[in-house]
């Protein structure tokens, strides 16, 4: 016990070759498959298990997307909570911190604080009409920073006194790790969130840009691969890469021209208070209607046609697999490196022949900020329910100079009538 | 002296190993270097080193309070350069520290990379602030405008260049080192550069509400120092064995008459209450305007309690003076707990004081560490309690949206100005 912080000081000096593996994770495939699978050879069995995994996972994608938003809202939101865990649960066994007090309540509680604080945001935008009417929410929303602040606040005194002698080291290297977790998982799930409520198709186009990547990288490795790309993950290769690249654009490409006819994906999420559900009606926006483009010359000659017609949003879905695929990699090869970092194969045994959930979602990382940084930068400008709740709560004087300056730009630029009253 | 001990360790061996396990976990036998200088070393050579100390101490003491009064004087450009110095300086601290525990001044790229995410991070922060504070200034010019516009995008772009740069310079045998001190990096990125940024947005506000937070940690930290030196005799915290409830007490009670104070006599001054504001025409800072209604003297009523002690039945008193209680408040009940956290992190590390810079007293961080915690509370009382949402910024935004979004938000704002009577129905006011 007494050496417990010697030797893990030593342990985090030397160099990584030193610290001994990991024993390799069980094995949770279901008896079913294991049955049906009896008779292939082992590297088959694998292929197989993946496959079919693969394909249940992509199902079952399909089925939250048509049962709705709230599903999908929940579904993210449960999985951050899993990655969370798997990444915390990562940090205790390197430790071996299981029987530091308190730290297990602690790491769940700032989990809670952050997301209270990320969803008491999005829920007063989004849910203005239905938070209007209650008074109680009516107090947590108009203090809801300063709540969350005391929330935090709480949390990091008591981790303050919860300090024990021999571990602080530990204890600390615990509390950024369980910082850096937050950072990483919570914030990107309230953004994929956010690009959700922006419009499924901006929510599932990334994701499947994602998906794709990694499914034709593979097997483009698979038949042509032969050039290694980067020392950290030895099985990724440049024709892959490349390969992977040119087909989600394409992919991207196609599945936009699909998604794009149908108001279900495309009109932002809207909370109707009267029958308290979510619904999706709207006039599509410019983006989501067919417009005639000119062919650059250079294309009329391979294709043979002068025009095309396109959706403005498939210009966008180039821009989106493009990061998907140049830069969404580099999550995983982050993620790869942790793993060699950590010296574990896999983050956890979730999913039978693929790992944890984490392994499946680290290349969307820094895809749902791209997503959200484009949409904010790019297509929208700030969100008008937003704007209208803070409108409100300024103090009479300031709402009047703001209203006769608005009145004043919009029939300067001919939006209002002047001389209509009321 | 930190960097001579990495570079005389055996192989195998640590600085940790050959130190005591002490009640004081920063009891590492070598004693930090003299920075002293030697006008000071001269004057007080005949003390006993104790009083020699404490006399270090006191003059250091008073010579950063001086200079904090002359940046004030100084106005708020400079007071601005100071918190950007002040922050590049802790976080440099910080990163040495970490350095000096995982001796990784061989890792490739890593000095560049914590810098340049500092940079990153920092040009997101003072961009936000610029374009909204700024606002004229920026519309003008054209290269300006467009950074301002694609602000976010730009940021992000520059910081996914450092964090691509990270996986590229991932080496085989340093993963585990790398990832600590990317992680390290921006948790001290999270600590120092919000905080930092905070403070400028709290000194945007008013000079006030930059310096009476700051004055109540430092008096705080004062005198629960002296009510512990005279009065002190039950520790408070197995952390910091010399803080005791006295010292606690004593202070707390001490800070808020001397942020009571402090406000009544700031108040009365423009130059400290009004908003920072950037004057197009003259290109500089002014601050001049209406006090607001918390700088204007108020008749309250003292409650019947008080009103036996001290025999007044009302006292003029500043609304800003109530608020200068909650704030003090805060800065000595848990402020406190950032110097607890900054204790355990110097005792989880094995260190004395995080540098050498300030004679007698340690690193700037450990003059700051109570701060941290102070800016955070202070802007999130501001935007909760104090004022609502900027009013040029909001317009801004609306002349970003669309036509038809402008005239839905109109008509509302119409609808419930109408409904409250600030707005005649038939008249434009």
């Amino acid at each position: 016990e007494v050496d417990l912080e010697e030797r893990l000081c030593e342990l985090d000096l030397r160099s990584d070759s030193d610290i001994p593996d990991v024993p390799p994770p069980t094995d949770s495939t279901p008896e079913i498959l294991k049955r049906a699978l009896s008779g292939l050879s082992a590297r088959w069995k694998n292929w197989w298990i993946r496959g079919i995994l693969t394909l249940a996972m992509i199902s079952g994608f399909f089925l939250i997307i048509y049962l709705g938003s709230f599903m999908l809202m929940l579904l993210v939101l449960s999985i951050q909570v899993k990655c969370y865990h798997e990444i915390i649960t990562i940090g205790y066994r390197v430790y071996h911190s299981y029987d530091l007090p308190w730290f297990r309540s602690l790491s769940w509680y700032f989990l809670l604080c952050v997301n209270y604080f990320f969803y008491g945001e999005t829920v007063a935008d989004y849910f203005a009409t239905f938070v209007q009417r209650r008074e109680q929410l009516q107090f947590l929303i108009r203090y809801h920073r300063f709540i969350s602040f005391a929330l935090y606040l709480t949390g990091f005194c008591m981790f303050v006194l919860s300090l024990v002698k021999k571990h602080y080291r530990l204890q600390f290297y615990m509390f950024a790790w369980t910082h850096v977790t937050l950072l990483i998982t919570v914030t990107q799930s309230h953004l994929v969130i956010q690009n959700l409520f922006e419009g499924m198709i901006w929510f599932l186009v990334p994701i499947s840009s994602v998906i794709c990547n990694d499914i034709t990288a593979y097997i483009f490795g698979f038949f042509f691969g032969r050039t290694p790309l980067i020392k950290l993950s030895p099985k990724k290769t440049w024709e892959g890469f490349i390969g992977g690249f040119f087909s989600t654009v394409v992919f991207g490409f196609i599945f936009s021209y699909f998604l794009a006819q149908h108001q279900y994906f495309v009109c932002p999420v809207e909370y109707n208070s009267e029958t308290n559900r979510f619904v999706t009606e709207c006039e599509p926006s410019e983006l989501f209607q067919m417009k005639k483009y000119s062919l650059p010359p250079l294309l009329q000659a391979v294709l043979g046609w002068e025009t095309v017609n396109m959706y403005p949003f498939q210009m966008h879905s180039f821009a989106l697999s493009t990061f998907a695929s140049l830069i969404g990699p580099f999550g995983g090869f982050f993620a790869s490196g942790f793993k060699r970092a950590f010296k574990i194969k896999d983050f956890a045994d979730t999913i039978p022949g693929h790992g944890g959930i984490m392994d499946r979602f680290d290349c969307q990382y820094l895809m749902a900020t791209f997503v959200h940084v484009y949409i904010t930068s790019f297509i929208r400008g700030p969100n008008p329910s937003k704007l209208l709740k803070q409108l409100l709560i300024l103090q009479p004087e300031q709402q009047l100079s703001v209203y006769k300056t608005l009145k004043s730009h919009l029939v300067e630029k001919g939006i209002l009538q002047p001389s209509l009253r009321g | 002296l930190q960097e001579s001990e990495s570079e005389t360790r055996l192989d195998g061996e640590t600085a940790s190993d050959s130190e005591s396990k002490s009640e004081f976990g920063g009891s590492s036998p070598v004693p930090t270097s003299d920075d002293t200088p030697e006008v000071l070393n001269r004057a007080l050579s005949n003390l006993s080193s104790r009083w020699k100390n404490w006399w270090v101490r006191g003059i250091l003491t008073l010579a950063m309070i001086t200079f904090f009064f002359i940046i004030i004087y100084l106005g708020p450009m400079v007071l601005m350069t100071i918190v950007m110095c002040v922050q590049i300086k802790c976080f440099h601290e910080i990163i040495t520290i970490g350095y000096n525990v995982y001796h990784s001044y061989d890792l490739p790229w890593f000095r560049t990379l914590s810098w340049y995410f500092l940079l990153c991070v920092n040009y997101f922060f003072y961009g936000e602030t610029v374009t909204d504070y700024f606002f004229t200034l920026v519309q003008r010019e054209e290269p300006l405008r467009i950074l301002s516009k694609y602000h976010r995008f730009i940021s992000f772009a520059l910081y996914l260049t450092g964090f691509c740069m990270f996986v590229l310079s991932l080496v085989k045998k340093h993963y585990r080192l790398q990832f600590y001190m990317f992680g390290w990096t921006h948790v001290t990125l999270l600590i120092v550069v919000t905080q930092s940024h905070l403070i400028i947005h709290n000194l945007f506000e008013g000079m006030i509400w930059f310096i009476v937070p700051i004055s109540c940690v430092i008096c705080n930290d004062i005198m629960a120092y002296m009510f512990g030196f005279f009065f002190g005799r039950t520790p408070l915290i197995k952390l910091s064995p010399k803080k005791t409830w006295e010292g606690f007490i004593g202070g707390f009670f001490s800070t808020v008459l001397f942020g009571l104070l402090l406000s009544y006599v700031m108040s009365g001054y423009r130059c400290f209450t009004c908003p920072v504001e950037f004057n197009n025409d003259t290109n500089s800072f002014t601050v001049d305007c209406e006090p607001s209604e918390l700088f204007q003297l108020q008749e309250y009523n003292i409650p019947v309690v008080l009103q036996s002690v001290v025999g007044w039945k009302t006292v003029r008193m500043y609304p800003f003076q109530i608020h200068s209680i909650a704030l003090s408040t805060f800065a000595s009940l848990i402020g406190p707990f950032g110097g607890f956290f900054a204790s355990g992190f110097k005792r989880a590390f094995k260190i004395k004081d995080f540098a050498n810079t300030i004679p007698g007293h340690g690193g700037i961080m450990d003059r700051f560490d109570c701060q941290y915690l102070m800016a955070t509370f202070v802007n999130v009382y501001i935007a909760s309690f104090i004022r609502g949402p900027n009013p040029s910024k909001l317009i801004q935004q609306f002349l970003t949206l669309r036509p038809d979004q402008q005239l839905h938000i109109f008509n509302t704002l119409k609808a419930h100005l109408v409904d409250r009577g600030i707005l005649g129905s038939l008249e434009d006011a």
